[in-house]
C-alpha cells in the first residue's frame, strides 16, 4: 500500500477518465465545430470557417418560429412543474397523507414508463379535449414529465432538512403558510431552482410528447430538428445544435452560480 | 402567583399500541418552575409535545390559562418552545431568529428592536445580533433560543432537554442562567430532562415519569428526603437497597429482619407485619462507628475507602455480604481504616420501606 505502488493505478484512473470524457464530448466538438463549416453539407473537417448557418437559422422563419414556440412553452412548464411539484413534495413528505407512497409513485410513472406510451396517452385523451395540436397541449404534456424531476429533488431536500425547525416555527406564532414561506422554502431553495433550471433543459430537448401533440403552426426546437433531419439537412442542424448546447451549458452554469452564491453567503 | 397556568387532566397518548402517556393529572402554576424527569421513552417528551400543540393527545384535557387548547395549532397557543437541537433558522441571523416570533405576531417594527435588544441582552449575547447561528458555539446557540423563545412573554416556556447537547461545565452555567432569567422574568417554565442533578439544581417541583406515569411529584427536598416508590429513590441520588420482611410495626416505623440483622425504616401504611419490603436509605444517612461501642445496628467491615474532596465514601460488607455506602462529610469523626469492623446505623425515620423484594 505504498505510495509507489498507487501510481500506476493512479495514472490508469486518469487515463480511463480522460478517455471517457473524449468520449462524450467529441461528438459535441465535431457538431459545434461543424456548425461554424464553410461546406454546404455535412463535412468534417470543415473546409473552412463561416457563419452562414446560423445567418441561415435566424433568417428562416421555420427556425425562429419554433425558437419562439420553444421558448412559450419551456417557461410555463418549467414553473408549473417546479410549482406543483414542490407542492406535491411538500404535502408528501410532511403531511399525513394516506396512501403517500403510492401518490409519489404515481408522480414519478412518467420517467419509468417509455416516453412513446407517456406520448400516445396524452395524444388520446387530448383528441378528446381538442388540445392535440395547441401549446396549451404542450406545456401541460411537458409539465407531466418533469414533475418527476422536481419532486426527486425536492423531497429529498425536504427529507433532509430537520422537520423541528418548522416545529420551531410553529411555536413561535407561524401559521403553516408563513413557516413554509420564511422557514422551509428558504432552506429547500436551492433544490427548488434546481427543479426549475433541469426543467427548462430537459423540456427544450423533448422530443418524444412534442412529436405526438405539436402541429405544423405549434412547432417547437427539437420536432423541427427531427423533421429536419428527416429532409435534407445541411449544417443549420449543427447550428441549432450548438444553440442547443449553449442553452444547455448556461443554464447549468446558472445553477453552479446560483449554489456557489449560497454557499458564500452562509460560509 | 395567580391560579394554575397550566392544566393536565386525564391526558393519554398512544402510539400505535405503545402507550406513550397514560392519564396524566399536572398542574403548573403560574411563576413556577417544573420539571418532568425520568428515562428516555418515560413519556416526559411526549408530554411536553402534547402541550406544545405538536402532537395531539387520545384522551383528556389540557388547559392554558384555564381554556381548552384542544383546537389550538401550536402557532395560536401562546408558549415558547426551547429544543434539544437548538432549531435556530440557519437562514437568519441571531437578531432575525429572535425577531421572528415578533414579526409573527406584527410587532410594530422599532418596538420589535427594542424587544430583541432586551432579550439579547438578557441572554448576555448583545453583541452578536448579525451573527449566523452557525458561526456560534453550541451554549451560544442555546442562549439565542432561550431569547427567541421568550422575546415575546409567553405565557408558558417549554423546554426540552435543551442542555443535552452541552459538555457539562457549560451545562452547569447554563443551568444558573436559566434559573436567573427564569427569576427575572417571573416565566413558568415546563422544563424536560433525563438528568436527575440537573432537575434537583433548577426546579421548584420535579414530577418523576416511569412507563408514561408520573411516579411522584413534589419539591427536590421531598423527592430526595421522602420518595414515594422505590423507582423514585433509586432514580433520584444514590441510594442503599436492603431487602427484607416486616416484623414489628409501631408509631409508623417498622422492624424489618434482614439477612444481615434487624434494621429500623419508615413504612407507609399498607405495609403490614409479614410483607416483603425493600428499604432505601441514602449514603448521606448512613452512619458509622468502631464496633466495640455500645449500641444497636448492623455489623461489617470497611473494605474501601474513597476520597471525594467534599467528604469520604466508605463502602461497609455487612454479615450477608451486602455492600452498603455510607458518606461522611469533611469533619465528621474519623473513621476506622479499611478492614476494620463497624455499626452501621441510620435514624429510622431516615429509611424508608417500600413493597416488593430484591431485585
Amino acid at each position: 500500500m505504498s505510495a509507489d505502488g498507487m501510481t500506476p493505478w493512479r495514472a490508469l484512473r486518469g487515463a480511463l477518465v480522460i478517455v471517457v470524457a473524449v468520449m462524450l464530448l467529441a461528438p459535441l466538438a465535431v457538431v459545434v465545430i461543424i456548425s461554424f463549416s464553410a461546406a454546404p453539407f455535412l463535412q468534417f473537417p470543415p473546409p473552412g470557417f463561416s457563419l452562414r448557418w446560423y445567418d441561415v437559422l435566424f433568417s428562416t422563419p421555420a427556425w425562429t418560429h419554433s425558437l419562439w414556440v420553444s421558448v412559450q412553452l419551456l417557461v410555463p412548464s418549467s414553473i408549473l412543474a417546479t410549482l406543483l411539484g414542490t407542492a406535491a413534495s411538500y404535502g408528501l413528505v410532511r403531511g399525513r397523507v394516506p396512501g403517500a407512497r403510492l401518490i409519489t409513485a404515481c408522480l414519478m410513472l412518467p420517467i419509468i414508463v417509455p416516453g412513446m406510451i407517456t406520448a400516445a396517452a396524452l395524444f388520446g385523451i387530448y383528441r378528446g379535449l381538442g388540445l392535440n395540436g395547441t401549446l396549451t397541449g404542450l406545456i401541460i404534456g411537458h409539465t407531466v414529465l418533469h414533475i418527476p424531476y422536481v419532486v426527486a429533488t425536492v423531497s429529498s431536500a425536504l427529507r433532509v432538512q430537520d422537520v423541528q425547525l418548522e416545529h420551531a416555527a410553529a411555536t413561535l406564532g407561524a401559521p403553516p403558510w408563513a413557516a413554509f414561506r420564511h422557514v422551509t422554502l428558504p432552506l429547500i431553495m436551492p433544490a427548488v431552482a434546481s427543479s426549475l433550471l433541469i426543467s427548462m433543459i430537459l423540456s427544450f430537448d423533448e422530443l418524444i410528447v412534442s412529436l405526438f401533440v405539436s402541429s405544423a403552426r405549434v412547432r417547437p426546437v427539437a420536432v423541427q430538428m427531427w423533421s429536419n433531419l428527416l429532409g435534407d439537412f445541411d449544417p443549420t442542424i449543427a447550428a441549432i445544435a450548438s444553440v442547443c448546447f449553449l442553452f444547455a451549458l448556461l443554464v447549468m452554469a446558472a445553477d453552479l452560480a446560483l449554489r456557489a452564491g449560497r454557499s458564500l453567503k452562509i460560509a | 402567583m395567580g391560579g394554575p397556568v397550566l392544566e393536565l387532566a386525564g391526558v393519554r397518548k398512544r402510539y400505535d399500541s405503545v402507550v406513550a402517556v397514560e392519564d396524566l393529572d399536572l398542574s403548573l402554576e403560574t411563576g413556577e418552575f417544573l420539571t418532568l424527569l425520568g428515562p428516555s421513552g418515560s413519556g416526559k417528551t411526549t408530554t411536553l409535545m402534547m402541550v406544545a400543540g405538536l402532537q395531539q393527545p387520545d384522551a383528556g384535557t389540557i388547559l392554558l390559562n384555564g381554556a381548552s387548547v384542544a383546537n389550538l395549532p401550536p402557532y395560536r397557543r401562546d408558549i415558547g418552545m426551547v429544543f434539544q437541537n437548538y432549531a435556530l433558522f440557519p437562514h437568519m441571523t441571531v437578531r432575525r431568529n429572535v425577531a421572528f416570533p415578533l414579526e409573527m405576531r406584527g410587532t410594530p417594527a422599532g418596538e420589535i428592536a427594542r424587544l430583541v435588544d432586551d432579550a439579547l441582552a438578557l441572554v448576555k449575547l448583545p453583541d452578536h445580533g448579525e451573527r449566523l447561528p452557525r458561526q456560534l458555539s453550541g451554549g451560544q446557540q442555546q442562549r439565542v433560543a432561550l431569547a427567541r423563545a421568550m422575546v415575546y412573554r409567553p405565557a408558558l416556556l417549554l423546554m426540552d432537554e435543551p442542555l443535552g447537547a452541552l459538555d457539562r461545565k457549560l451545562r452547569e452555567q447554563l443551568q444558573l442562567e436559566i434559573k436567573r432569567v427564569h427569576r427575572e422574568r417571573n416565566i413558568s417554565v415546563l422544563y424536560v430532562t433525563h438528568d436527575q442533578d440537573e432537575a434537583l439544581t433548577m426546579s421548584d417541583r420535579i414530577a418523576v415519569f416511569d412507563k408514561g406515569r408520573i411516579e411522584q411529584i413534589g419539591t427536590p427536598e421531598e423527592l430526595y428526603d421522602r420518595p414515594a416508590t422505590r423507582f423514585v429513590a433509586s432514580f433520584i441520588g444514590d441510594t442503599n437497597f436492603l431487602a427484607g420482611r416486616v416484623v414489628g410495626l409501631a408509631g409508623g416505623i417498622c422492624e424489618i429482619e434482614t439477612a444481615a440483622g434487624r434494621i429500623l425504616a419508615a413504612g407507609r401504611p399498607p405495609i403490614a407485619t409479614g410483607a416483603s419490603v425493600v428499604v432505601a436509605v441514602r449514603p448521606e444517612r448512613v452512619a458509622l462507628a468502631p464496633s466495640g461501642t455500645a449500641g444497636g445496628g448492623l455489623r461489617g467491615v470497611v473494605i474501601e475507602q474513597v476520597f471525594l474532596g467534599t467528604g469520604k465514601k466508605y463502602i461497609v460488607r455487612l454479615a450477608d455480604g451486602t455492600e452498603v455506602v455510607s458518606l461522611r462529610p469533611i469533619g465528621a469523626p474519623p473513621v476506622e481504616r479499611t478492614a476494620s469492623e463497624v455499626r452501621v446505623t441510620w435514624e429510622p425515620d431516615k429509611a424508608t420501606a417500600f413493597f416488593g423484594r430484591a431485585e
